[in-house]
């Protein structure tokens, strides 16, 4: 068990940054930190869970039907983060509304399942999917920070520039999120192009990859 | 305001005002994957329209009929992804079978499908607003044509891209969040149109 397969999860194999996963919720919830760091970690639970329960049943599990198996134990344990919550934490239940039920179709966790747990043994899938989890969780926070600092001046609640900064107010609306992430994934582009990384493609081919793994669910479910 | 205005309103709404990619941020996988090609777009837009319209009905059946006489309303998430999943698949083995043509056209679409947060988020978003069984399909049609309008609009504005000169490392998806970005400002212009 590396170190290895934690820390991909960060800026090599950044899930949101690099390989463009999970993008619906990054854009989201990502207008105040405290919303970030509340769906990055409820995904990190659901992705670590998913991960180790399906490395464990990986050898029972016909490939045909491997999708749908997946799905319901995702599934499963979404609705584990729903429900507790809703039961102890209903303000950000509320803040964060249906993505919590969409974390179910967030790319990132039936990808690491599909990619990664149904091969790799149950140590290595837990430190795979927290290593991604946290890459994720990382990623919203990055996002966020930069909208609510600049959409409202305020970092977790407290007051950033003083009362005399005028919020931009564009930054929490939608296009700002749209507008961030398009160039904080220019940035990692950049950052890679220099560093000349090799082993990871462009996000472009990873589009085209996860049409073709999902282009297999056709046959498998 | 009569029934019937009411849901011109939640039509118009679905599309324009809060259209489900660039306001709800739902479904944006797909928007980005294939809006490279208006054809292709097209294609997609139309298998969106219709599996979430289906979708509407038989999740909102279920909810109403099954979940909550049975006491089971907080399994919905469990339950409507298997629906969703096992809809899209039905759809494919039927259209296959007796609509040939437009299995062609639309098949390749279908399994994407499943794993569109916009879909799920549908359903999901009629239960969690309370509306009744012809609401719930009014905003699903709704949301369905807004997804295809965002994204035939994207694709239009994607394929001019292509001759572009756009600095390398801005090329690809980046240049496309920052273009749809720059759509959701115009979209911002419908807010309002509705009154509250």
């Amino acid at each position: 068990m590396s170190l290895k397969e934690f820390t991909k999860g960060f800026f090599r194999e950044n899930p949101v940054f690099v390989l463009a996963l999970g993008l619906c919720p990054t854009l989201a919830v990502s207008s105040l930190v405290e919303k970030g760091l509340g769906m990055g970690l409820a995904a990190t639970f659901v992705l670590v869970c998913s991960n180790v329960i399906i490395s464990l049943v990986r050898k029972l599990v016909p490939k045909r039907i491997r999708i749908p198996i997946f799905i319901v134990i995702i599934a499963t344990f979404v609705v584990i983060v729903e429900l507790a919550l809703k039961a102890y934490l209903p303000p950000l239940s509320e803040a964060l509304g249906i993505f919590i039920p969409l974390i179910v179709v967030n790319c990132i966790i039936l990808g690491r399942a599909e990619a990664y747990a149904q091969k790799n043994s149950v140590g290595r899938s837990f430190m795979d999917g927290l290593g991604m989890g946290l890459g994720f969780t990382y990623a919203l926070f990055i996002i966020a920070t930069i909208r609510e600092v600049l959409g409202f001046g305020t970092f977790l609640g407290f007051s950033v520039f003083g009362s005399d900064f005028e919020p931009a107010t564009i930054m929490i609306l939608s296009p700002g999120a749209f507008i961030t992430i398009g160039l904080m994934m220019g940035y990692f582009n950049w950052r890679r192009r220099r560093k000349k990384l090799k082993g990871v493609g462009a996000p472009d081919d990873i589009l085209a990859e996860r049409e073709r793994l999902t282009a297999a669910t056709k046959e498998a479910a | 305001m009569s029934y019937g205005v009411q849901l011109i309103l939640l039509f118009i709404g679905a599309v324009l005002v809060n259209n489900f990619v660039l306001m709800r941020y739902l479904g944006l996988c797909p928007y980005l994957g294939v809006s490279k090609q208006t054809d292709s777009a097209f294609g997609m837009g139309m298998a969106v329209i219709f599996v979430m319209f289906l979708a509407a009905v038989v999740t909102w059946l279920i909810y109403h009929f099954i979940l909550v006489p049975l006491d089971l309303a907080w399994m919905r998430t469990i339950f409507f992804i298997l629906v969703i999943a096992s809809l899209v698949q039905t759809v494919e083995i039927i259209m296959q079978k007796s609509l040939p043509s437009l299995y062609r056209a639309l098949g390749i679409f279908l399994p994407l499908i499943t794993t569109n947060c916009a879909v799920l988020g549908v359903t999901v978003l009629n239960i969690d607003s309370g509306f009744d069984f012809f609401q719930s399909v009014v905003h699903a049609f709704g949301a369905g044509v807004g997804f295809t309008l965002a994204l035939l609009l994207m694709a239009g504005l994607r394929e001019r891209m292509e001759v572009g000169n756009v600095p390398k490392p801005l090329r690809g998806l980046p240049i496309a969040f920052i273009t749809a970005g720059l759509m959701s400002v115009a979209f911002l212009g419908f807010s309002g149109l509705i009154p509250e």
